[in-house]
């Protein structure tokens, strides 16, 4: 069987996938002509940065009593344990037991060491995935924002599952 | 995630995201993107592998200094392992064989939604 190198085109799989369990009507992807883009205002040895993660915390506090995801933050700590239960991750390929794999705060840690960053600040922070990006929009990324402003974070790294 | 990244940015928040999912994100549209090909799960760096995380994460947070404009892709130089070529054809793979599985499944996921819409989730 020749081997396919073209990486994986998950919007049509998942399109695919969709259909054959009974949905009738495609997800529609985000898509915008016009990006942002914000430059430092700093050298990045002096910028302090902040994390997002996708992952929920262990007890999937970040769910409410309608099965709704809310942002959640945790504090920046070597052994922070998340959950991944609930996210879409390929399970036949690989494992999420790994919290670096996915949510880097010890390589981080060694960033601020080695001088590449100024700082890592005080919580990373948890984006919920779903489907409204309406919610996404209006409500969790604000949010965020908020946080990642409250914790004086300059920029941000964002690892998604 | 890409979502997020635009609105942050948006406000003055320099980005970079690390991910594997190439099609999706550069279909939304983002400032600064590390692509690692790899199975979802793990974006950062094969488990247990720190020495390829720790670069995978400089290589990332360098993006934030070097980027001279918006919709940056780099392709990290790592790959997924050797013994397991056939990663790709694996995820959410449809097999026309499985159609009565599949409708089940689906089946089962609408009356669960259902559920929690009518408040009996927990």
């Amino acid at each position: 069987m020749p081997r396919n190198d073209e990486p994986v085109r998950y919007m049509e799989r998942t399109r695919d996938y969709y259909r054959a369990i009974g949905y009738d009507k495609d997800y529609v992807w985000a898509a915008h002509a016009d990006v942002p883009f914000a430059r430092l205002g700093k050298p990045l040895r002096e910028t302090r940065v902040g994390l997002v993660t996708t992952a929920h915390p262990p007890d999937k506090s970040n769910h409410d009593a309608n099965g709704i995801r809310h942002v959640w933050s945790g504090e920046v700590d070597p052994l922070a344990k998340l959950n991944t239960d609930n996210l879409a991750w390929d399970r036949e390929s690989t494992h999420t037991e790994d919290r670096e794999s996915f949510l880097p705060i010890e390589a981080m840690r060694l960033m601020v060491d080695k001088g590449v960053i100024g700082g890592i600040a005080r919580c990373f922070h948890g984006a919920p995935t779903g489907y409204s990006q309406r919610k996404t929009n209006e409500v969790d990324a604000p949010e965020i924002l908020k946080r990642l402003r409250e914790d004086g974070a300059e920029a941000v790294l964002l690892t998604a599952l | 995630m890409s979502l997020v990244s635009r609105h942050l940015e948006a406000n003055g928040l320099p980005t970079v995201i690390i991910g594997s999912a190439l099609d999706v994100v550069e279909h939304c549209g983002v400032p600064r993107f590390l692509f690692n090909d790899f199975p979802l799960g793990n974006p950062v760096g094969h488990p247990w592998k720190a020495d390829m995380q720790r670069e995978v994460v400089e290589t990332a947070l360098r993006l934030l200094e070097t980027a001279s404009g918006p919709r940056t892709t780099v392709v990290s130089r790592f790959a997924w392992k050797e013994d397991d070529p056939g990663w790709r054809e694996r995820y959410g793979k449809v097999d026309p064989a499985e159609r009565d599985r599949l409708i089940a499944v689906g089946e089962a996921r609408r009356r669960r939604q259902q559920e929690l819409k009518q408040g009996k989730g927990q």
